[in-house]
């Protein structure tokens, strides 16, 4: 393959995470970038080019070895909820914005552990990078069939290592908050984590079930190789503790990679996205490791005895057979899990160099003088060149050291390294007395150990100073031979360098810890960690400081990062949060806690102190009095959440009242209402006998047949007033809960059919076809008087709706367990969906009150529902499709005669 | 002979009406409703309308408003007879155009006048 096209292929590849980098950053807090899943597959930038191409090569050679380092991370995963939680409630509350702030803040807010922290990181991490541009660039001559060249102007991995720098430089600096969210990239790892798990599945199938003919097949062919057996299986006592200590190993690298803390914890957007990570992530990292068992063995089933690299079977397969565009996805997901490895630990990196060493050691003078815009541009300049250089020294560092090992080791190397912070980092979230000295000899002292033990055997490489130094130790004392110190032989390497060094790191840390206290300062910070929960909306409560500082210097040093109107905004929102009044001239440690949060982001935990420092005169704390004050403001804490805890009842309590008051100002419209429809039906038939008695008084010659008739009116209207009043002293009777039921068992049939037989009249004249669909007989205790009153009301409504043709009424019975349903629907002009609840009510009178409704009456409804709830029942109406109305009712069948209804 | 039509929906007070404006020599029309009203006011022009205003389908306020649009309605004399007898009730009835508002229970002598009264007869 030209290595133009290539290049082309890889250019445009390039571009596509520019462009997705680009879509994200514009699309922050969008659900498509802001979500649990981009969170978890961002995790996956643990898998890199090791993983790709390292993993398979140990397969191949040395069997199981691989699968420790996933082990780890998927055993400790479910422990994330809790320890990861604690660890981003942390790092957000004080803007922490890499590893190294976030131990150095612990032990005080120390300069220095913050400096060593970050050194021992960049040391090493830097070869860890340097071996994924070696991966690319390996993999690219592959590909191409090139040789490398030692001429940089010439060799092409070159210039895709600057293109990467830059990628990283642009989209790694894009705020000077390091403790912002960088949405772009993070959606780019994320993608790139999918590309190169699809493309590695797919060779994995290709080479499984293309080249060969499933699992077993290769399995079956496999196992006529020698050692197979040995490489498959874990081996004795001393190759398990071998296991165990690279899954330890693992489990600390899942926590403290730079590259893990900035996708875990920086970038982490919401504690709940932790959720789908710790399911989402270990599922991830098996379905990763289920192809490297066919991959390795097919390989080397095909390259027997053919010297081939195993570390590259997965480029060589699909090439040696001629499947180019196969080789090309292999390469580009390799090529996608070098670089999300490489961006997102450079830009950590940068970070700590920026706000470790390079602010608080030299830069910090010249911050002071300068003004907001001048700052930030030289802040974000000086990690876009950290970045950018860091990558480059990267790229030396292989090119001139070559770093001839396999994959693996290198990226093990690595991980010891890191791993001596797992003392003092562990110990900072759970363990109070952890000292700043106790962390500083246990990490230094881990460290020579790991450089006595690992980096220099590994330096020395082949040479023959190695092979006496390593075998016969130093001056040939045996005890002191660094892959066996004191006579521990039994352990490879790696987990024999972590053995030694974990082990003096962790006495050390906890022996200096107990036996030299720390200062104020520490366990200041030590209490805020371990207890983070307790504090976690008002850290700044917590901190400790007593001295006297002056508001106006203060926000004249937040001006000159933050700018005069961000400052105003913060301080603003501070005076709010803590109910300060404004005019107050001194500040008290919550400001001077809150000003240092403010600036750690930018400039780092340590240069934020040293800069309020400067500007305030603080005086000594003894540690018993920090603890008194902590002990205090504890039992603060505990009385602001008693007060909150009241001030939230007090509201529920308030919001009860002004429910109930909303009530009984409805009720008491209802009343109003039900007054002026009362005396409106009152007054209708009084108008009637007045009007009629006028005329009889009046008019002497009335013929005695009109006469008759006005007398007529006269009683039928005295009669309908005294039908009304006792219409209403019923329903009264109900509502009050006077009226009593007389229970009796009764066949609910038979009181249906006698409620239509009293009918039969009105629905006769009005020619209505009648259907019954009653299946049940049951008897049931009911009170019959009452519930014959519902069936009228109810019936004699249906019979007035019903069109003046056609018209006809169902009833319909339906029994339940507990409860039986009587329907009756008909099918008139139906109710309108608004008044459906409404119509329930007393004298309910449709939307426009004016419009009186052909019920009559309007108390029928109103007692027929009081009446149904005394049964234990509920009334309801539906308008049906097809028009017509439905009205349903229920009677518990729960009551008997026994029982009083209204207790 | 003058015209009057009378809009309620109780037949009882109807009756009451109908007798007392025939015996004064009045043609009477009889509307059950506002809908029926406006029928019956396609074809004739009345003198005098009393309305009620509770009345199913279209009550009175809207069966004013109805006669208020039409031109040939100009000169009818409108009174509203209603059970509504509050302070709000009768204003707006009067704001609506109507030329009287009598509550019920009513003296059927007082209306006689006032009809008379409107039509000055």
């Amino acid at each position: 393959m030209n290595s133009w096209w290539l290049i082309i292929i890889l250019l445009f590849y390039v571009g596509l995470l520019f462009f997705t980098a680009h879509w994200a950053e514009k699309r922050k807090n969008n659900r498509f970038t802001n979500n649990g899943i981009i969170y978890s597959l961002s995790l996956a930038v643990y898998c890199t080019a090791w993983t790709y191409y390292g993993s398979i090569g140990v397969a191949a050679t040395s069997g199981l070895n691989y699968l420790p380092i996933y082990i780890g991370p998927i055993i400790v995963a479910p422990l994330w909820i809790i320890i990861l939680r604690k660890i981003i409630r942390i790092s957000k509350r004080n803007n922490i914005s890499s590893i190294a702030d976030f131990i150095s803040l612990r032990y005080g807010n120390s300069r220095t552990v913050g400096a060593l922290v970050s050194i021992i990181i960049i040391i090493g991490v830097l070869p860890y990078i340097a071996l994924q541009l070696k991966a690319i660039s390996e993999t690219f001559h592959l590909v191409t069939d090139t040789t490398l060249s030692k001429n940089f102007l010439t060799d092409s991995t070159t210039y895709v290592s600057i293109a990467l720098a830059l990628f990283a430089s642009y989209y790694g600096t894009r705020y000077v908050d390091a403790s912002e969210k960088r949405s772009g990239i993070i959606t780019a790892v994320a993608l790139e984590s999918v590309l190169k798990l699809v493309f590695f599945v797919v060779i994995g199938l290709f080479v499984t079930y293309g080249v060969f003919n499933g699992f077993a097949d290769i399995t079956e062919k496999a196992s006529k190789l020698p050692e197979f057996y040995e490489k498959n299986t874990i081996g004795g006592i001393p190759q398990a503790l071998n296991w165990f200590l690279l899954i330890l190993l693992s489990m600390f690298a899942i926590f403290l990679l730079p590259r893990q803390f900035q996708t875990m914890v920086i970038e982490n957007n919401r504690e709940k996205h932790l959720k789908t990570a710790t399911w989402l992530f270990p599922l991830y990292l098996l379905i990763f490791n289920i192809f490297v068992f066919p991959i390795a063995w097919g390989g080397n089933l095909l390259f027997e005895g053919a010297n081939a690299n195993p570390d590259m079977y997965s480029l060589l397969i699909p090439k040696s057979l001629g499947y180019d565009f196969l080789t090309i996805l292999v390469f580009l997901g390799g090529f996608s899990a070098s670089i999300s490895m490489i961006v997102i630990s450079s830009i950590s990196l940068s970070t700590m160099l920026s706000n470790n060493i390079l602010i608080p050691y030299t830069f910090i003078g010249r911050f002071k003088k300068e003004d907001e815009d001048n700052n930030a541009k030289y802040i974000v300049n000086i990690r876009k060149i950290g970045i950018f250089s860091l990558i480059i020294l990267a790229f030396l560092l292989y090119k001139f050291f070559g770093l001839d090992y396999n994959l693996v080791s290198i990226g093990l190397i690595s991980f010891v390294i890191i791993a001596q912070l797992a003392p003092a980092f562990f110990g900072a979230l759970f363990w109070r007395r952890g000292s700043k000295k106790g962390m500083i000899t246990g990490l230094v002292t881990g460290f020579l150990i790991c450089t006595y033990t690992l980096l220099i055997p590994y330096g020395l490489g082949d040479s023959p100073l190695s092979a006496t130094w390593v075998q016969d130790g130093p001056a040939q004392i045996e005890w002191l031979k660094p892959f066996a110190l004191f006579g521990l032989d039994y352990l490879d390497p790696v987990p024999h360098a972590l053995f030694w060094s974990l082990l003096a790191n962790t006495l050390l840390y906890l022996t200096i810890s107990v036996s030299f206290e720390g200062n104020y300062r520490e366990r200041n910070y030590a209490e805020m960690y371990v207890d983070i929960d307790q504090y976690n909306n008002n850290v700044e409560d917590v901190y400790v400081w007593r001295g006297t500082a002056y508001r106006k210097d203060i926000e004249k040093v937040l001006i000159k990062f933050l700018g005069e109107e961000r400052t105003q905004r913060a301080m603003a929102i501070f005076n709010k949060k803590y109910d300060i009044d404004t005019n107050q001239e001194l500040a008290d440690a919550r400001l001077v806690k809150f000003a240092e949060n403010l600036l750690t982001g930018r400039i780092g935990t340590a240069s934020a102190k040293i800069l309020i420092s400067s500007v305030v005169k603080e005086e000594k704390v003894t540690l018993t009095e920090v603890l008194k004050i902590l002990e205090e403001s504890k039992e603060n804490i505990d009385l602001n959440k008693k007060l909150i805890e009241t001030s939230r009842q007090l509201k529920s309590l308030s919001s009860q009242l002004k429910n109930a008051n909303e009530e009984l100002l409805m009720k008491d419209k209802q009343k109003d209402e039900f007054l002026d429809t009362v005396t409106h039906e009152l007054r209708t038939p009084i108008t009637a006998i007045r009007a009629s008695s006028e005329i009889l008084k009046e008019d002497d010659e009335l013929p005695t047949e009109l006469k008759q008739q006005f007398l007529d009116n006269i009683i039928t209207e005295s009669d309908r007033l005294n039908r009304l009043i006792n219409t209403i002293l019923d329903l009264d009777k109900l509502e009050s809960g006077k009226q009593k039921l007389l229970l009796t068992e009764t066949s609910l049939k038979q009181t249906i059919e006698q409620a239509v037989e009293a009918l039969s009249q009105l629905i006769k004249m009005k020619g209505i076809t009648m259907k019954f669909s009653i299946d049940s007989d049951s008897v049931i205790y009911f009170d019959e008087d009452q519930i014959t009153q519902v069936l009228t009301n109810i019936l004699s409504n249906a019979i007035k709706f019903c069109p003046v043709t056609n018209g006809e009424i169902q009833i319909e019975l339906i029994e339940n367990d507990d409860k039986i349903q009587i329907s009756i629907t008909d099918n008139g002009p139906g109710i309108p969906e608004n008044d459906l609840d409404r119509i329930f009510d007393k004298f309910y009178q449709s939307e426009n009150q004016n419009i009186k409704k052909p019920i009559g009456s309007g108390l029928g409804l109103a007692i027929s529902k009081n009446i149904v709830q005394l049964h234990r029942g509920e009334i309801w109406a539906k308008s049906n499709q097809s028009g017509g109305t439905s009205l349903h009712f229920t009677i518990s069948k729960a009551l008997n005669y026994a029982e009083d209804i209204n207790s | 002979m003058p015209k009057i039509l009378i809009v309620d929906d109780e037949p009882n007070i109807i009756m009451t009406l109908e007798y007392t404006f025939k015996k004064q020599n009045f043609e009477v029309f009889i509307a059950r409703d506002g809908q029926e009203a406006i029928e019956i006011l396609e074809n004739e022009v009345p003198d005098a309308i009393i309305l009620d205003i509770m009345m199913p389908n279209i009550d009175g306020y809207a069966t004013l408003k109805h006669i208020k649009n039409q031109d040939t309605l100009q000169a009818c004399k409108v009174m509203f007879l209603s059970a509504k007898n509050k302070e709000e009730d009768i204003r707006k009835g009067m704001d609506l155009g109507a030329d009287a508002y009598m509550t019920k229970p009513f003296s059927l002598k007082k209306m006689t006048e006032k009809i008379n009264e409107l039509l000055e007869i």
